[in-house]
């Protein structure tokens, strides 16, 4: 019997970076493309110190052409390479969405499958770090509503190291959302670690009384909402998504089933929200195993304001969280 | 002849208005050759032709709003000409006929609905526990209706507020909702005395009595509840409904109703227990599914039933639904039941008290607990050599306790 | 003005192609024309009438293994470059024998064995596409140009200037083929730009480019030789204006208010077909009957595509997801 490979502590950004430099060493194939990801080393880092190790051909700086390069990458995809076109953040995204939605998401279907886009895209999202309206959106809703491509959100380190693989082979366009506030996040992590699965949910906390459902940044706040719970004699159980598109039904559902109740977690905003088609798929798959409406702590309907304490109160938090949990046990 | 066809021209176009025509009768016109002028919601719009020949008739007049498709115009193709065909003048439609467009093969039917999504699978519910919609419940709890005695008419079953409101109108006026304590005797004994002279009046009888040897129910029970509290403890009474359910099950003919002239199987056991109440009353309130209950269970609701009973608490919109009824006496020391079936039942099955008799078992003389079992039927519904069989199989079920 | 232009080879059999593939466009459109107004195609359908001269001259000068990219008016590319007729037609009927499965339509055709990457709805939205085949093949070190052909109406679009950048900037082997028909749908190039000599817009980004006259097919060709030398052999972007006229409306339902009737016949005149055939007939190099054998081989040709397109079958509908992933079950 083997020694189980010895652990250690690394950063979101680091897992993530080393991600990239396995897919780089594994397929010739594969390249780095987008904005700052070479001399600057990333807007996040996460791309620190690749230049120097593949040359710039392999780790591509890009003008500020979001359309232009992540167009780029999709031509390229289609041609044979397996590019990763990393766009600064979801925020930028929305000028590549015509590139994303109308050509990555539609050739293969359009073409009748003569043409598939095994492209990799990745994006920083989310809120937090005082940033206002315009550099804080979630949109990992938006793009989960197009069928042809994938949509994944890791929230461990694990997956920010493992995922990434997974998707560079993926035949089609996989979109990798990073949550801002996960970069500096430390978390152990096996010395030997590679690619994960990117189908399936993870329950990360068991519980009989309560499912949390959600995703990404929002994991972290619902395993503290999930303990200060547990100091109520209230067992949560905490389901971490982990792939926006497709949704893994069926965990949601043997977890709904056991506890009869379900708040979810989603850092978008509230109206057309990710959160809102996983009630509804709850609704249509486990309505009579449900004891108590299904709740959703979301962003509050602003554009995220830029003052600390307005935009802490803009998006979900822990006692948000615990609070919605309570009313879904008539323990308001 | 060849039509001349109000022409498609978009995707949203589905009629045009004809203003101008710049061809007339006689016109010789080739492919390509602007005819007409179609005023559309886009603007006027020059409409060219695809054939080559002679304008032979002009079918539609000017000013006229006509569908996509609509023959515009006969034309004698060149084709035609060389041949000699002769030429048939038509009358020109008073008014512009409806004609279909042609080509509307744009799309097959669909013959099966696309998988573009992936099926919806229910989550099966936990066992036990009844489906039933929040609007069901609020009712139920509200009026008191336990929902184990309601049938579901929802989806796959489950319980739908109709469902509730069902079970309260079915019973009779004197449906009551939670009392705490007392019940209307008199109304209740006018109710008895009303439906056993109606069965006695309309149902033709037959009787049927066996004798059961239950020492190995005995047995059981004593062992089984060795290592039981009181309050877990099972009795003779609910390993006698559950044989009766079961038995019921295997004979159709003994589990339903009998409705204007004909009998209806119910799909389900519900077992009526009939049960006295002190001050001289009776009630057989329904257990449902008896047969899929598992005994422990069976024991506990039997149990509730007396107790509430006791205390005066069975609402009597919980008694409409039985579809077969037992009925036991033993605890009073009577020995055999004759009893008369609950209309629109079709059978009634009697316990008398368990007594030691001797009794032979493997040729020699040994005392055996023995009870007797009745059968009151409906002879309109079965006869009794399907009553003896009916019989038989509850001593059968009844000997091997532990399968019950 | 003009760069070097390498002089093609006119032999008689060449000219005669040439107008044989003219006219086998102008004739596809017309029957599509046709067609369209009887319901058989549907949706949205754009024609080439009066541009044959970019395709015809352009795509013959590529290799098989060069790439190329379209819009939505891209019938003509699609035939010039070898997508089968029957498959074509048959795509725009909506039928599975169709290049893309009956799929995309009129606006999608798409074809690998070709190198056609399609047809494409949004206006501008090729270019990067175009960008990304070119630094695949860049990357790898393949001799592989890829022509990307938009209308003007594109130059305006933010995908434009990104992309030409781009390639510039990369050193990305793709010619770029600008169709300048002076409408963009029922605007005029005069009344959306600045700077309406296109060519110069090239020049902004360091990339080589030339105007050409759209309705002469030798000319064509002549600059098309000479920008794929030019892009094969540095590897360079290059940068080729079409100057020509669209001389249907922008779709068949278009009431064209935007345009005079007399500008439309006064091209008419001198548009390519015309033009080619009335030189030929000049310098004797066609006589009555290559036209008539040309127009009777086109006209057996599309004969055969009706019947291929109107006996097609539809996918069924059980089918409907299927190849929205790679892996998704029929």
């Amino acid at each position: 019997m083997t020694a189980p490979a010895a652990m250690i502590e690394v950063t979101y950004r680091d897992a993530m970076r080393e991600a990239i430099r396995d897919a780089l060493r594994r397929d010739k194939n594969v390249f780095l493309m987008g904005e700052d990801v070479g001399r600057y080393g990333g807007c996040y880092a996460v791309s620190k110190g690749l230049l120097a190790e593949f040359g710039p051909e392999r780790i591509r700086d890009t003008p500020l052409s979001e359309s232009g390069f992540t167009g780029a990458g999709i031509g390229a995809a289609m041609a044979g390479m397996r590019p990763i076109v990393e766009l600064m953040t979801v925020n930028f995204s929305l000028l590549a969405l015509d590139q994303i939605l109308n050509t990555a998401a539609t050739v293969r279907h359009m073409s009748g499958n003569q043409f598939g886009v095994p492209l990799v895209i990745r994006m920083a999202t989310g809120a937090g770090r005082q940033l206002a309206a315009q550099h804080s959106h979630s949109l990992e809703g938006w793009y989960a509503h197009i069928p042809g491509i994938k949509v994944l959100a890791p929230a461990t380190v694990e997956d920010a190291r493992g995922m990434l693989w997974t998707a560079v082979q993926d035949p089609d366009p996989v979109l990798i959302f990073e949550n801002v506030m996960l970069y500096n996040m430390t978390g152990k992590l096996a010395a030997d670690a590679g690619a994960v699965g990117i189908d399936k949910a993870a329950v990360r906390r068991t519980g009989r009384d309560i499912s949390l459902i959600t995703y990404g940044g929002s994991l972290w706040k619902a395993l503290e909402a999930a303990a200060a719970l547990a100091a109520e004699d209230i067992e949560a159980e905490v389901i971490d998504l982990r792939s926006l598109r497709p949704i893994d039904d069926a965990t949601i559902m043997t977890s709904v089933k056991k506890t009869r109740r379900a708040v979810i977690v989603d850092e978008g905003w509230r109206s057309g929200s990710l959160s809102a088609e996983i009630c509804t798929r709850i609704i249509e798959q486990a309505f009579w195993e449900l004891d108590a409406p299904i709740g959703r702590v979301c962003s509050e309907e602003v554009p995220i304001p830029y003052p600390r304490h307005l935009e802490i109160a803009a998006i979900p938090q822990v006692p948000k969280i615990v609070a919605a949990a309570k009313i879904a046990l008539g323990r308001a | 002849m060849v039509e001349f066809r109000m022409p498609s021209l978009g995707a949203d176009m589905e009629a045009g208005t004809l203003v101008e025509w710049l061809v007339k009768p006689g016109d010789q016109v080739k492919r390509g050759d602007v005819v007409a002028v179609v005023e559309t919601q886009k603007g006027a719009i020059e409409i060219e032709i695809f054939e080559t020949g002679r304008i032979e008739q002009i079918l539609v007049n000017l000013n006229s709003k006509v569908p996509v498709g609509t023959p515009l115009a006969r034309i004698r193709t060149e084709l035609e000409r060389k041949a000699g065909v002769a030429v048939a003048p038509v009358a020109p439609p008073a008014r512009v006929a409806k004609t279909p467009p042609r080509a509307l093969r744009a799309a097959p039917p669909p013959s099966r609905p696309a998988a573009a999504t992936p099926p919806i699978v229910t989550v099966p519910g936990a066992a036990g526990r009844a489906r039933a919609s929040p609007a069901a419940r609020r009712l139920a709890e509200m009026r008191g209706v336990d929902l184990a005695t309601v049938t579901g008419s929802g989806p796959s079953g489950a319980i739908i507020r109709a469902d509730v409101e069902r079970r309260l109108v079915a019973a009779p006026a004197s449906a009551e909702t939670k009392r705490p304590i007392g019940l209307n005797l008199d109304a209740m004994r006018a109710a008895i005395a009303a439906a056993m002279a109606r069965s006695k009046r309309e149902i033709p009888h037959y009787y049927l009595e066996h004798q059961v040897d239950v020492t190995s129910c005995e047995q059981w029970l004593t062992r089984t509840n060795a290592s039981r509290v009181p309050d877990e403890r099972l009795l003779m009474a609910a390993l006698a409904a559950k044989s009766v359910a079961l038995a019921a099950r295997r004979f159709p003919l003994f589990n339903g109703f009998y409705h204007d002239g004909k009998f209806q199987a119910a799909p389900a056991v519900h077992l009526g227990i009939a049960i006295a109440i002190r001050g001289g009353g009776l009630a057989a309130p329904a257990l449902h599914d008896v047969d899929q209950m598992p005994l422990d269970e069976l024991m506990a609701r039997m149990r509730d039933l007396v107790q509430r009973m006791r205390a005066g608490r069975i609402r009597s919109s919980e008694m409409s639904d039985s579809t077969i009824t037992v009925s036991s006496l033993g605890e009073r020391g009577v020995e055999t039941l004759y009893g008369i079936i609950y209309p629109p039942q079709v059978a009634l099955v009697g316990f008398g008290k368990v007594v030691a008799r001797p009794w032979l078992v493997d040729g020699a003389i040994g005392p055996r607990s023995v009870v007797t079992i009745t059968l009151a039927a409906d002879h309109r519904v079965s006869d009794g050599h399907a009553g003896a069989l009916f019989l038989a199989e509850i001593g059968k079920l009844l000997q091997e306790p532990e399968k019950l | 003005m003009t760069a070097v232009t390498d002089k093609p080879r006119l032999s008689r059999a060449h000219a005669l192609d040439l107008l044989k593939q003219m006219i086998r466009i102008r004739r596809f459109e017309d029957k599509c024309a046709e067609l369209y107004t009887q319901e058989k195609i549907r949706g949205f359908l754009h024609l080439y009438d009066g541009e044959e001269a970019v395709a015809v001259g352009v795509i013959p000068v590529l290799e098989q293994r060069d790439r190329v990219v379209a819009t939505y008016r891209e019938h003509g590319h699609a035939l010039v470059r070898g997508v089968p007729m029957t498959a074509a037609l048959a795509e725009m009927y909506g039928k599975q024998e169709g290049c893309s499965r009956g799929r995309g339509g009129s606006m999608h055709l798409f074809d690998r064995a070709t190198n056609f990457y399609g047809g494409n709805a949004i206006v501008g939205g090729g270019l990067p596409l175009a960008i990304g085949l070119a630094l695949a093949d860049h990357m790898r070190g393949d001799d592989i140009v890829t022509a990307c052909f938009f209308g003007e109406g594109a130059v305006a679009e933010g995908e434009f200037h990104e992309s030409l950048n781009l390639a510039a900037l990369w050193g990305l082997p793709v010619l770029f083929v600008c169709e300048n028909n002076l409408y963009a749908m029922g605007t005029a190039l005069v009344l959306s730009e600045s700077e309406t000599d296109i060519q110069r817009k090239a020049a902004c980004y360091r990339i080589a480019s030339e105007a050409v006259d759209g309705m002469d097919v030798v000319a064509i060709e002549a600059a098309a030789r000479h920008a794929v030398r030019a892009v094969r052999e540095s590897g360079k972007p290059y940068f080729l204006e079409c100057r020509t006229y669209r001389l249907r409306a922008h779709s068949m339902f278009d009431a064209q208010l935007y345009r005079d009737k007399a500008e439309v016949e006064a091209w008419r005149h001198k548009e390519p077909i015309v033009r080619f055939k009335g030189w030929l007939e000049a310098s004797h190099m066609i006589h009555p009957d290559d036209l008539a054998r040309i127009e009777a081989e086109i006209d057996a040709e599309i004969a055969e595509a009706v019947t291929f397109a109107e006996s097609g079958t539809w996918e069924p509908v059980e089918q409907l997801a299927r190849f929205t992933y790679a892996d998704s079950a029929a």
